[in-house]
């Protein structure tokens, strides 16, 4: 039903480029349109649905998006149906057809036409043909994958068309594919699909391996040979960007543990303190995104993609505040004590958890992706999202900043020279309480910090610190206490392979076998992979 | 930030003042009612909800004159999140409180720690949460949804709706995904589904990186048949997921998600706008347009201070749960459990989504099944419906196991897990 309806609708646009259709018809459209407020079901709806399509008219596109949407709504007074795009008390409508204002009307006065899977699948089919011509490039890439999706040789010289004319590369690519794969099902010569399975061959993508594999169980004689040929060097091809994914995967991974635990490289790792209390810096970190946002939600909305930039510093600052006040108040009384630190920095752990869940609820609060952030990319044949990819060079500059931090700066070199000799840093008269304090609230800043990264791909709840603190100990106790690439080097290699591992052993094994693992190295090396040489903090 | 704990601990310090107060005033004339969700740790997330709806439902009850010409006493205990606790709370409850009945419990694992305390001490447990079935307990009232009351239509709609012929079964690692997965399992071989047309995939409690599993399910769903995914992940390591559904593209049209734990709660941590078209299947979803829901919406909202807060299935599980045991005291005169057990069944107070649940012999109820699609605001728009109420079925018939059995806890039957072949009374279960 749709082949025909996007048969129709392609033609018409050809026929429309050469004498413009008159507006005769808007009284039927306008009549057809109005049905939808009578209709009963989501079978009733999609009849109207493709009644619009077939009239082949361009100008239905915009209600039938807008249906799509889930804002085409109708008066219930007078049955009139009307596009409302915006939310609240009372809504703006406007004209179906003509997208002219309409009045306005509250929200209990209209009803809303009902939409399903179902039905946005078969509006995305209908109006695919439709779009094809338009400008924007998205747009004509969602035409372009609804008719690689659905091969049609009656659609081919429609494509065809479209593809000469084509200037964006991945709309060019998709449309290349519905060519290669309606040439197959269509009656044309040998050599056309040959070069059709070469052009799918050369795509290797899944859509194209499914196809052949249907493609081949049909053909006969030469091209059955051709295409299972293609499909084992599809599959080969496949394979070897599975291991890339493999790979992209377990960087991504590695790099929410780099960012997870590189405070407590700092505070476990230089000053020797167990916080069991660091998750819940993070979480302090994230829910400052979360206030941060709110507050732009509600007064300044233009500057939401700013939101995240405009969050770290005062995360950073909020954490390090608390890291100073708990330095401060708790753990200077307990230093060389690590069990009651552990005990202790414990209990503040479920302090801050409760007071949090006191102050802001114990459900989920909502942090919003910046448009910058959201959405993924191709390369080759794997997905890459911009959230992970953002947050993996949001890692490594955090990192960068505090190995400069540490090796190039006066406050780095104190903090050293009081971790690895106490008494001698003092008598050279550097304030060791003052550097332990700062040391301490930098770690925890750090923390806050990569609160604000995970507050993009986590849940923002009390919960949230939990459920990275075994992980960021695992990390630095693997990596070698005290040294920031070990930090670095540990969170990437066992990212890397948690990822590789997941795949054969399921993700539950998985995480008990990188447990093992950890557990058999540090047997054999109990200082992490790259030892600090030299005094420690018991000296 | 010491200001604030200092104004929390001269609050907490006031409530716990003014709660031995008014204990020591009414100590002499209320019927005191348990409830026991935890209000610290993992599961607070979920459960502080419904023990402020159950407060809610005592004050309401008290301003309509109580019960039984007394006044309800809410005593709350905050079992943490920590199972063993569970008992330890719910004993607390029925030996030092002499509670009439309790409400409470969430995860599957917080109840089989309960269990046993409630029938060593007879008394009454209402369970709000949908839950894997195969168990039948004389104490306890399932209010929740058992599998054929949740997943077993939800599959049912997929397949007629949506053509859905691939099946991608991913569930936290635990109790109840493992055993509604093993239904739909068998419920989808029966039905005609290939092995290779299945994949089974468990996931750690709180996974929250997804990169692999929704790149494996987009691979699964790219091999020409229509594929959808039954989601029995839970409570925090949704967020995460539908965010990276959202992020690589995964569109609802394409590869459906149908979630069993997914709620109006869970989905307020959520940009909703890449996830419309998702589906739930649940008993209850808060835009149901009927004049119950609107009141019960309007009077949470105003008990909670908070306009925007949302509804969610276990709230509804928790008020039809608390009208029938209310009702059940009223015909049976008294509070005393076995009165109520012999009371209760049959018992049928209005739902909210238009209708009345009914307590079955089993101890589950009669409930609607709704599947609705997340919208843009974060409710759930209701696209298919059962035609009448379903009964809640505590012995799943797709498990060799429990096939043959019933639940009837009507004399003479009085039997957990009767079974039909042998004519006895016993076998697989808890009794």
């Amino acid at each position: 039903m749709y082949r025909k309806s996007i048969l129709a609708l392609l033609t018409i646009w050809c026929l429309s480029l050469f004498a413009p259709v008159a507006n005769a018809q808007d009284a039927d459209l306008q009549a057809i349109i109005q049905k939808f407020a009578t209709s009963k079901n989501f079978n009733q709806t999609k009849a109207i649905v493709t009644e619009l399509a077939e009239t082949g008219d361009a100008s239905v596109a915009g209600v039938l998006n807008a249906l799509s949407d889930g804002s085409v709504y109708f008066r219930k007074s007078d049955n009139q149906v009307f596009v409302v795009p915006g939310s609240g008390k009372t809504l703006e409508l406007f004209d179906p057809l003509t997208g002219e204002a309409a009045g306005e009307a509250g929200k209990r006065d209209l009803k809303k036409v009902k939409v399903n899977n179902a039905l946005r699948r078969s509006i995305r089919d209908a109006i695919g043909g439709l779009t094809l011509a338009s400008e924007n490039p998205s747009v004509r890439l969602t035409a372009a994958n609804t008719l690689a999706a659905n091969p049609d040789v009656e659609a081919l010289p429609a494509i065809e068309a479209a593809l000469e004319r084509e200037t964006d590369d991945t709309v060019a690519k998709r449309l290349r594919q519905a060519q290669a794969s309606a040439i197959l099902i269509s009656d044309r010569s040998l050599e056309d699909k040959t070069n059709a399975v070469n052009v799918m061959t050369a795509l290797g993508n899944r859509e194209a391996l499914a196809f052949l594999t249907r493609f081949e169980a049909q053909a006969d004689g030469e091209l059955k040979t051709l295409a299972a040929r293609a499909i084992t060097k599809i599959e080969k091809n496949l394979k070897l960007w599975g291991m890339g994914q493999n790979v992209w995967y377990g960087v991504s991974l590695g790099s929410v543990l780099l960012l997870a635990a590189i405070g407590l490289a700092i505070t476990f790792g230089v000053m020797g303190v167990i916080n069991m209390a660091h998750g819940e810096m993070v979480m302090l970190g994230a829910y400052t995104t979360y206030l941060v946002q709110e507050i732009i939600r509600n007064s300044m909305p233009e500057l939401m993609d700013w939101s995240l930039l405009i969050a770290l510093p005062l995360a950073f600052m909020v954490s390090a505040l608390v890291g100073l006040v708990l330095e401060r108040g708790v753990i200077r009384f307990l230093y060389g004590r690590p069990l009651e630190t552990l005990l202790a920095t414990w209990g503040v752990s479920l302090i801050l958890q409760q007071a949090v869940r006191t102050l802001f609820g114990p459900s989920n609060q909502e942090v919003s992706n910046p448009s910058w952030m959201s959405g993924a990319f191709e390369l080759g044949q794997i997905t890459i999202t911009w959230n992970r990819l953002y947050i993996l060079i949001f890692a490594l500059c955090v990192f960068a900043v505090l190995l400069w931090a540490f090796n190039k700066t006066s406050l780095g070199l104190q903090m050293r020279a009081v971790t690895q000799n106490r008494r001698m840093a003092s008598a050279m008269g550097i304030r060791t309480p003052w550097v332990d304090a700062l040391t301490f609230m930098l770690g925890s800043g750090i923390a806050g910090i990569a609160g604000v990264a995970l507050s993009q791909i986590d849940n923002v709840s009390p919960n949230l610190g939990q459920s990275y603190i075994i992980d960021s100990f695992m990390v630095v106790v693997f990596g070698g206490v005290g040294n920031l690439w070990g930090t670095l080097v540990g969170a990437l290699s066992l990212g890397v392979f948690n990822k590789f591992l997941e795949p054969y052993a399921g993700a539950v094994l998985g995480k008990i076998l990188v447990l093992v693992f950890i557990i058999l190295f540090i047997q054999k090396k109990p200082r992490g992979l790259f030892a600090l040489k030299g005094r420690a903090i018991e000296t | 930030m010491t200001g604030k704990l200092k104004t929390l601990a001269l609050a907490s310090l006031a409530s716990t003042i003014m709660a031995t107060a008014s204990f020591t005033a009414n100590a002499q004339e209320t019927i005191k009612v348990g409830i026991l969700h935890s209000l610290s740790g993992t599961m607070a997330i979920s459960e502080t909800t419904l023990k402020d709806a159950m407060l809610m439902l005592i004050d309401e009850q008290n301003k309509k004159g109580g019960l039984l010409g007394k006044q309800l006493e809410a005593v709350v205990v905050d079992p943490a999140s920590d199972w063993p606790l569970f008992a330890e709370k719910a004993r607390e409850l029925i030996e030092g409180d002499d509670v009439a009945s309790v409400f409470g419990c969430w995860t599957s694992v917080s109840r089989k720690s309960v269990l046993p305390v409630f029938e060593e001490l007879n008394s009454l447990l209402f369970y709000p949460v949908q839950y894997e079935g195969e168990e039948s307990q004389r104490n306890v009232f399932y209010t929740g949804a058992a599998p054929n009351q949740q997943a077993i239509p939800a599959v049912d709609y997929l397949m007629e709706n949506e053509g859905v012929e691939r099946w991608v079964l991913a569930g936290t690692d635990y109790v109840y995904p493992r055993t509604t997965n093993k239904i739909l399992e068998a419920y989808l071989k029966a039905k005609g589904v290939a092995e290779e047309d299945i994949m089974i995939n468990y996931t750690p409690f709180g996974h929250s990186d997804w990169q692999t599993i929704v790149a494996d399910i987009s691979a699964f769903g790219s091999a020409g048949k229509k594929t959808a995914v039954v989601s029995t992940i839970n409570g925090d390591a949704n967020v995460p997921f539908y965010k990276e559904l959202g992020n690589q593209g995964i569109k609802a049209e394409d590869i459906p998600v149908v979630a069993f734990s997914v709620g109006e709660e869970e989905l307020a941590g959520l940009d909703t706008a890449p996830l419309v078209g998702h589906l739930a299947a649940w008993n209850y979803f808060q835009s149901a347009d009927t004049d119950e829901n609107a009141e019960f919406i309007e009077k949470w909202q105003a008990f909670i201070g908070d306009e925007n807060r949302v509804t969610n299935d276990p709230m509804e599980a928790h008020y039809i749960g608390f009208n029938m045991w209310i009702k059940a005291v009223e015909k049976a005169g008294t509070t005393d459990p076995d009165a109520v057990i012999d009371a209760i069944v049959g018992v049928s107070v209005p739902n909210l989504t238009g209708g009345f649940s009914a307590m079955m012999p089993n101890h589950h109820i009669t409930k609607p099944v709704l599947i609705g699609e997340i919208q843009e605001d974060g409710q759930f728009e209701t696209v298919w419906e059962t035609s009448g109420l379903v009964v809640g079925d505590a012995w799943s018939d797709y498990l060799p196991d429990s096939k043959d059995l019933i639940a009837d806890w009507r004399a003479p039957m009085s039997c957990g897990n009767f079974n039909t072949a042998t004519g006895q009374c016993g076998g697989k279960g808890v009794n």
